[in-house]
């Protein structure tokens, strides 16, 4: 099939519980530009049980065109069914590009897909654009641990695949006066899909702001020295302004904090308005999860970390004197 | 019960610097490891080898003859058998490509071991010098098996495995009987270190290689011309400067004068 | 002499070096300032195998050879010195004695577990009044039927109270001088074997250094170490080869400041400039790089004689005070190098300077090593 006959930009959106994930509306926004320059339309395809009440929220956010497979057995993901599911939507719509958000599901279905489909998949990604042939999508993503980034083209396979990881994009303005068009699909449904059976979801966190969502999150690394720290002084300052808690990699090996709060290149992608590095040195390993922030303020008692390279505002000194006296001014000033 | 972990010899690239001067990446010195989280799948086999009386654990890899030095640490830690893949060929290949070309070698490992499937293929979440984290799903889909990816823990019951999937609001737990391929996080567990016994016993090993013809692929479809996605550019990242940074003896100053910056540029 | 490491030499010193850097560094420091001997991390550290590294197999052993075993110690003493000591004590003077002078059995029943690192094994020949002059032995062993009846006490004897297995000696003939000295094989918890006090040292605080005590402690006749009247032979050929595990502690000690205080001078800015920068500082680093590099050549030559089963005493004794004399340097001149937070033991410098010390001092003092060395010159 000639390439020209592939047309059309979508988002394989997620959903969890009802709500839409963030990242999926993000990809509407860079997805819509992305689909100007080539000069197609942006869409979305909805896969769920229950889930057709949000394409016109997919709508709001500039979808033109959702495809919903809606299905009670496809209420929980399951690999193989999701991706059967994108493959038929693959066949029937022979869209250009699919553009699927980098959580866990996304990069578990994004590579399955890819394979089913035998075309490029470019994974977290953290640019997308046009190549100068106003066809080719370029991805731009990082490579050997951040320290580089690689521009990646899919030239000759159809669709164009890439992953994108959350709060690399900004999410664009809701407007419900938005129309589309919603299209029904019939869910193929192949009993071989379902060998993997979904046992439960068991919810850790203890609920609080999650870092991938927090405006301010105030991060902690090797100089925290202990677990005491997360728990305490740094939540103390989190919580005082509505933000999460992180963590470098050096102190989730340690043990000090679960995985869940890591920011960096094997951990999240996280861009609040306000990032606060607490004793972190500022490997690239790291500085590949947060550089998306707004503002960086860093504190340290090592006046050469990396890390000074490249905040907005930093403190050398004693983390375990500065951060109380910091929140405490806060609250002052909030009072 | 019959397993097989891939794993990689890759870059440390926690190791890797950027000259200060050329913005290029300085690969030299840079020393080659085993991909940590390789290292988790192949202690989850190794544990599981310990709880199942008579499961081997074979290894397989991709890449250069070099390779062969992870492939003899995987030894080392317990593993029972390690075969390479190395041919120019599959050089270049894209993870599609990487993918078709390990599913045919994990094919031709069978055939010579004379089984008929692995009940368990462990796989790293990713590779930290790709980051793709997609090859594991591509030899899963080219195997067509089911695949369960981000395990942070992993319980096994005769054919049944059960599965914590990490995820962003804490863990699903999925099931399936059956022949299933599993991607490793460091959550799972805490690798063993090599023994010296173990390591002198894996110097004395052969390790089978495999050539592109040996594992009988579709030239057509590995290496650069089998890859649909290939690099047009690299670029270092782009840098973020320093800003204003706050040096006083006295704490309290630096604060008080970041509250000033902070609040006149309303970030508080 | 071809020192470029072979592919199992590397991994072996990738084990020990990982080893140390993910379960020793963490807690080196809390552990050197609280005293702390931490068994479990010793156990887990003996079931790698770095204690059979040079034994047979048939033993427990990897059938590899000295000098990896040595290169362990080294990286090992990189980290904690104490450890190294620890590792050292067990396989050159506990273990190796075993395999060298004794019998099947003996060889069956305690060489293995201390090869496979199931049990921890000590040396004790020191007393309180027999150093330097190892001869003067006041502790005796009285044949009785098939036991020998010992009483004495043992002094400043690493991994005391820990080990399972000592190897001690003791006047079985006071009329023959040195020639009645032998070496038993003396388990604990045998009755009349007990523990005196722990020393309280200057440095290599992870390691543990305790007294023995014998009061009718009675051994095994069949637990003899060779024959009656050989022990002090047993005990300085044994001696021989423990000298090159302190020698690679050293070694061990020295690079690893030397290490700290390279990145500390590239860090510390005086007068608008790194300190490195300065000659004084540069001239240092460079003195202590070539003691470092001349001590390497001589422990490692050393462990390749005694592999190749040459004569390998004075190449011990030469390595052993040299490498211990260049550690005193070098962790001195790191201190000094660190400035006035060298003092403080905050920084790894100064642990590293009081840690250094003894290896001037056990295992035969420097003094003995130059008297073995000059006897051979001058004979």
């Amino acid at each position: 099939m000639d390439l020209a006959a592939y047309k059309g930009v979508y988002v394989i959106a997620e959903q969890f519980e009802g709500k839409l994930r963030n990242v999926s509306l993000e990809l509407l926004g860079q997805g819509k530009i992305l689909a100007d320059g080539i000069g197609d339309d942006i869409g979305a395809v909805l896969i769920g049980s229950g889930v057709k009440p949000l394409a016109q929220e997919l709508i709001a956010y500039g979808a033109t065109k959702v495809y919903v497979y809606d299905d009670p057995q496809l209420a929980n993901y399951n690999t193989s069914a999701y991706a059967t599911v994108v493959e038929d939507f693959f066949n029937k719509v022979n869209p250009n590009v699919l553009l699927v958000g980098a959580t866990n599901i996304g990069r578990d279905l994004g590579p399955r897909v890819a394979n089913r489909l035998q075309t490029g998949l470019t994974a977290d990604c953290t640019g997308l654009a046009i190549d100068n042939d106003g066809k080719t999508v370029v991805w731009t993503r990082p490579a050997l641990g951040g320290n580089i980034l690689a521009e990646i083209i899919c030239p000759q396979n159809r669709p164009q695949m890439g992953t994108v990881r959350p709060n690399v994009f900004k999410k664009p303005e809701r407007d419900d006066s938005r129309t589309g068009e919603v299209i029904d699909m019939v869910a193929p449904i192949r009993e071989e899909d379902f060998i993997t059976k979904f046992v439960e979801l068991i919810k850790m966190g203890g609920g609080g702001v999650k870092i991938e969502e927090a405006d301010v999150i105030v991060a902690g690394g090797r100089g925290m020295q202990g677990p005491d720290a997360f728990t305490g002084m740094l939540k103390d300052l989190a919580d005082l302004m509505g933000g999460a808690v992180g963590a470098s990699r050096a102190a989730v090996d340690a043990g000090w904090i679960d995985a869940l709060h890591q920011v960096g290149q094997t951990g999240k992608t996280v861009g609040p308005k306000l990032y606060i590095a607490v004793g972190i040195s500022g490997a690239i390993q790291h500085l590949a999860g947060m550089t998306g922030s707004d503002c960086i303020i860093a504190i340290n008692k090592d006046e050469d970390a990396p890390i000074f390279q490249v905040c907005d505002f930093g403190i050398v000194g004693d983390a375990f004197q500065v951060v109380p006296k910091l929140t405490e001014a806060i609250k002052q000033y909030k009072a | 019960m019959e397993i097989l972990v891939c794993v990689k010899q890759v870059p440390d690239t926690a190791e890797v610097k950027i000259d200060p001067v050329k913005h290029t990446v300085i690969r030299a010195g840079v020393p080659n490891i085993f991909n940590p989280f390789d290292k988790n799948a192949l202690e989850a086999a190794l544990q599981i080898k310990e709880a199942n009386a008579g499961t081997k654990v074979t290894l397989l890899s991709m890449g250069p003859e070099q390779a062969k030095e992870v492939l003899r640490e995987g030894l080392a830690m317990g593993a029972d058998d390690a075969y390479l893949l190395s041919d120019r060929k599959v050089g270049g290949s894209d993870t599609l490509a990487t993918g078709y070309c390990l599913s045919m070698a994990v094919k031709k490992v069978m055939a010579d071991k004379g089984i008929e499937h692995f009940d368990i293929i462990l796989c790293g979440k990713q590779a930290i010098d790709g980051d793709t984290a997609q090859v594991g799903p591509q030899i899963a889909s080219e195997l067509g098996i089911p695949q369960l990816t981000y395990a942070a823990k992993i319980e096994v019951d005769g054919t049944k495995v059960t599965v914590h999937q990490q995820n962003e609001e804490g863990y699903i737990v999925s099931e399936v009987d059956g022949p299933v391929l599993i991607t490793a996080v460091k959550e799972l567990n805490e690798p063993r270190f090599p023994t010296i016994r173990g390591t002198m016993k894996a110097k004395r090993r052969e390790i089978p290689v495999y050539s592109a013809a040996d594992i009988g692929v579709d030239e057509s479809k590995i290496g650069l011309d089998g890859s649909p996605t290939r690099v047009r550019k690299i670029l270092t990242p782009p840098q973020r400067t320093q800003g204003l940074i706050l040096k006083e003896e006295d704490p309290a100053v630096n604060v008080a004068t970041l509250m000033e910056k902070l609040t006149a540029q309303k970030l508080i | 002499m071809d020192f470029n490491m072979t592919e199992d030499q590397k991994a072996f010193v990738q084990i020990a070096k990982d080893f140390a850097a993910k379960k020793l560094a963490p807690t080196i420091e809390e552990r050197d300032m609280n005293g702390t001997f931490d068994r479990a991390l010793i156990d887990e550290m003996l079931s790698l195998g770095l204690a059979g590294t040079y034994f047979p197999e048939e033993y427990g052993g990897a059938g590899a050879d000295v000098l990896s075993y040595i290169m362990t110690v080294e990286e090992i003493s990189k980290v904690d010195p104490g450890v190294g000591i620890t590792l050292s004590g067990q396989v050159s003077l506990a273990a190796n004695p075993i395999w060298q002078f004794g019998t099947d059995a003996q060889k069956e029943k305690y060489l293995k577990p201390l090869a496979e690192g199931t049990k921890m094994g000590a040396f004790a020949l020191t007393e309180p009044n027999a150093g330097t002059d190892a001869a003067q032995q006041m502790s005796v062993a009285v044949k009785e039927g098939d036991f020998y009846v010992v009483n004495g006490s043992k002094m400043f004897i690493t991994n005391a109270g820990e080990a399972d297995i000592y190897i001690i000696f003791v006047m079985t003939d006071k009329s023959k001088g040195t020639k009645g000295i032998s070496g038993f094989i003396l388990e604990k918890g045998t009755p009349g074997f007990t523990f005196g006090k722990t020393e309280h040292k200057m440095g290599i605080h992870t390691s543990i250094t305790k007294e023995l005590i014998f009061q009718d402690c009675k051994i095994p006749a069949e637990n003899l170490l060779g024959k009656e009247g050989k022990g002090f032979s047993i005990a300085m050929q044994t001696l021989d080869g423990g000298r090159i595990g302190v020698a690679a502690q050293a070694l061990g000690i020295a690079e690893g400041a030397l290490a700290h205080a390279i990145e500390y001078s590239k860090q510390r800015v005086q007068f608008g400039k790194p300190i490195c920068t300065k000659q004084a500082i540069a001239f240092m680093l460079a003195d202590m790089a070539t003691e470092i590099e001349a001590s390497r050549w001589l422990v490692y030559d050393a462990a390749m004689a005694k592999q190749e089963g040459k004569p390998f005493s004075v190449k011990a004794a030469m390595a052993k005070m040299f490498a211990s004399d260049s550690a005193m340097d070098v962790t001195v001149k790191a201190v000094q190098i660190y400035g006035g937070y060298g003092y403080s033991e905050e920084y790894p410098v100064a642990r590293a300077m009081r840690d250094a010390k003894i290896t001037q001092i056990y295992e035969g003092t420097n003094e003995v090593q130059r008297m073995v060395t000059s006897g051979a010159l001058l004979h």
